[in-house]
């Protein structure tokens, strides 16, 4: 277990394209902390530079007491999760999972002790002397766990891990790791692009885009308080509505009507999320409600508000049709956008 | 009795067409050699089998022909193994290693070395026989085994075939054995060679024959009948009809049958592996 200190972090590749601009963050001990962001945004990257397989073009490295900048990856005492398990084809799960010790020159009575040991945390005894070809998915997936925690590391890094698997396994996976990663305590960094599972996983989430942190925060942070229009956008199904409203004399104006109080003059996005705009029939503002996506548990009415397409997300139990329909919102879920920047007032 | 198709006959047809084509020259071959050289000489090519086999087969391997004394059916036979298997194996390890550098090294010119190596591919030794045959005797390796084997190992097959084969290898799977602490000579000899390993069994089969088939540059650089191998030497009995002697039909039939078997037999025990080499990888 141990803390990780990113200072000023940069990675530019020779061809001059910068992936990771600097970043500077800290994760506490035992902390599980999710890089999310849409491909492309350097998470990966991230990734890798902490994990040693890219080399750091600027900034400094911590994990734990040292600064491991020029360390290789196998001296980082890290061990990491691929999306593709890259489990060795040719050898059985009991090597595959005990390379990584033989190859530190542990004792082999040691190695079969801690392989034992992973295999049935991860109910893999049964599995040991079978191939990687041989095993399911999600089998396969938790080889890859078992080759990461027989190590002991300082440091888990998961590459997008379940995102070859099928829905339902995904789900109980993520369960599984969460519930693993708790009862270990090893500090984790888990890059995805899925926004659920950074929301359902994570102590805190690091949201990315372009290469840039946009926000750091806890799950309910980043979702009720979105740093930017972008995270607002990104974090949530459906997303966060925004809407182009104007600020006139301390009041936030949609569609000639005030939906809120706030300083300033001039335009300004309104951010509210589908489910704090709420059906009801002495509501102060109307839609037109034009199409109802059913979902079971809940609808998404998809209407236009004052000429802007809105998401409403409604329980299973309210009526709703395609039409006019009046509706309230909850004011303190509004969130304000600066409409040049898209940084949150 | 399903209706027997046109089409299936004449498919058939041509596919024993083939078979015989192939397997006729050999029967031709057992049947001269199980007769004695005299009657070979008188009547040619037969249908009547002799019973002349043993007494050949003796002759053939034990006997020696030419001048010293030393160029035995078996003594062909070993140098042709020599030959074959290493040419092969040389070549496999060269050729992976080559690869190896290529393919996972960030070397300046890697791309620019793997060109001028593929262009060896223009330049089989036939080509460039004559300086290759100045080097190996300025060497002082003609007559060696040595000789005989580097100067044809010396060709691109092997590296292209493991380069193709080592770009198919996930990126991942390199960086997870980088985490698990192994090195550039670890992870090629734990990962690389065992994942490759039809490959080089389709590379061996390849390789052996072509090795045990050659018959010009051994022609060249063996001078000393301790040297001839099979290939090269039967040229040498059945050309010696010089006075009243016959040509030794039965010995020089019986070599060339033993000629043929080893690559047949080689083919026949890595065949399912050749097939799995060139077709699937188990990655």
């Amino acid at each position: 277990m141990a803390q990780v200190t990113l200072n000023a972090l940069r990675k530019i590749y020779p061809n001059g394209y910068e992936a990771v601009k600097p970043a500077s963050f800290t994760i506490e001990k035992g902390e599980f902390v999710v890089l999310v962001g849409p491909s492309g945004c350097g998470k990966s990257t991230m990734l890798r530079l902490i994990a040693g397989l890219e080399d750091i073009t600027d900034g400094v490295l911590h994990i734990g007491e040292r600064v491991v900048n020029s360390i290789d990856p196998a001296d980082r005492d890290i061990a990491m999760v691929f999306q593709n398990y890259a489990l060795y084809p040719h050898m059985t799960v009991r090597k595959n999972i005990g390379y990584g010790l033989k190859n530190r020159k542990i004792a082999k009575d040691i190695i079969h002790q801690k392989v034992e040991e992973a295999a049935h945390l991860l109910n893999l005894t049964d599995y040991l002397d079978r191939k990687p070809s041989q095993l399911s998915g999600g089998q396969r997936q938790r080889v890859a766990m078992g080759r990461a925690i027989v190590r002991d590391p300082l440091l888990f890094l998961f590459d997008e891990p379940l995102s070859n698997l099928d829905a339902k396994l995904r789900n109980q996976m993520r369960i599984e790791i969460k519930a693993l990663q708790r009862r270990l305590g090893v500090t984790s960094v888990y890059v995805t692009h899925d926004q659920v599972e950074a929301m359902t996983m994570a102590d805190r989430i690091i949201v990315m885009n372009g290469g840039q942190i946009e926000q750091i925060g806890t799950p309910s942070e980043v979702y009720h308080f979105p740093a930017s229009t972008f995270v607002a956008s990104f974090m949530g199904a459906p997303a966060m509505n925004l809407l182009d409203a104007s600020v006139e004399q301390g009041a936030v104006v949609l569609g000639g009507q005030t939906i809120a109080a706030l300083a300033g003059h001039g335009p300004v996005t309104v951010g509210i999320r589908p489910e704090d705009i709420v059906p009801d029939a002495h509501g102060d503002h109307a839609i037109e409600v034009t199409l109802i996506e059913e979902l079971g548990a809940h609808r998404i009415l998809h209407a236009i508000w004052a000429g802007q397409p809105v998401m409403v997300s409604v329980a299973k139990d309210v009526v709703a049709a395609v039409g006019p329909l009046r509706v309230a919102i909850k004011a303190a879920a509004l969130s304000f956008f600066d409409p040049r920047t898209g940084r949150r007032l | 009795m399903k209706p027997v198709k046109f089409t299936a006959i004449v498919d058939h047809l041509i596919l024993i067409t083939g078979s015989l084509v192939m397997i006729l020259p050999v029967v031709m071959l057992l049947q001269m050699a199980s007769t004695t050289d005299l009657e070979t000489m008188r009547n040619g090519p037969g249908l009547v089998f002799g019973d002349q086999i043993p007494v050949n087969f003796h002759k053939a391997m034990f006997e020696a022909s030419g001048f010293s004394g030393k160029n035995t059916g078996l003594n062909m036979l070993y140098n042709s193994m020599i030959l074959g298997f290493g040419f092969a194996i040389g070549k496999i390890v060269i050729g992976m290693m080559a690869a190896y550098a290529i393919v996972y090294f960030r070397l300046r010119f890697a791309t620019f070395a793997f060109w001028i190596i593929f262009t060896t591919l223009l330049l089989p030794l036939e080509v460039r026989i004559l300086p290759s045959y100045e080097i190996v005797q300025k060497l002082g390796m003609l007559n060696t085994y040595q000789g005989l084997i580097i100067p044809l190992i010396a060709s691109a097959t092997a590296t292209f075939f493991f380069r193709q084969f080592f770009r198919s290898v996930p990126e991942e799977l390199i960086e997870a054995a980088r985490i698990d602490g192994a090195g550039p000579i670890k992870f090629f000899v734990d990962i690389l060679v065992p994942l490759s390993r039809t490959m080089i069994a389709a590379m061996f089969i390849i390789m052996f024959v072509y090795g045990w088939n050659q018959y010009l540059w051994p022609t060249m650089i063996t001078t000393e009948e301790g040297m001839f191998t099979l290939v090269r030497g039967i040229k040498q009995i059945t050309q010696s009809l010089e006075g009243t002697n016959l040509p030794e039909y039965g010995k020089s039939n019986i070599l060339q049958i033993i000629a043929i078997l080893p690559p047949v037999l080689i083919v026949i025990f890595f065949q399912s592996w050749f097939v799995k080499g060139l077709t699937d990888s188990d990655k």
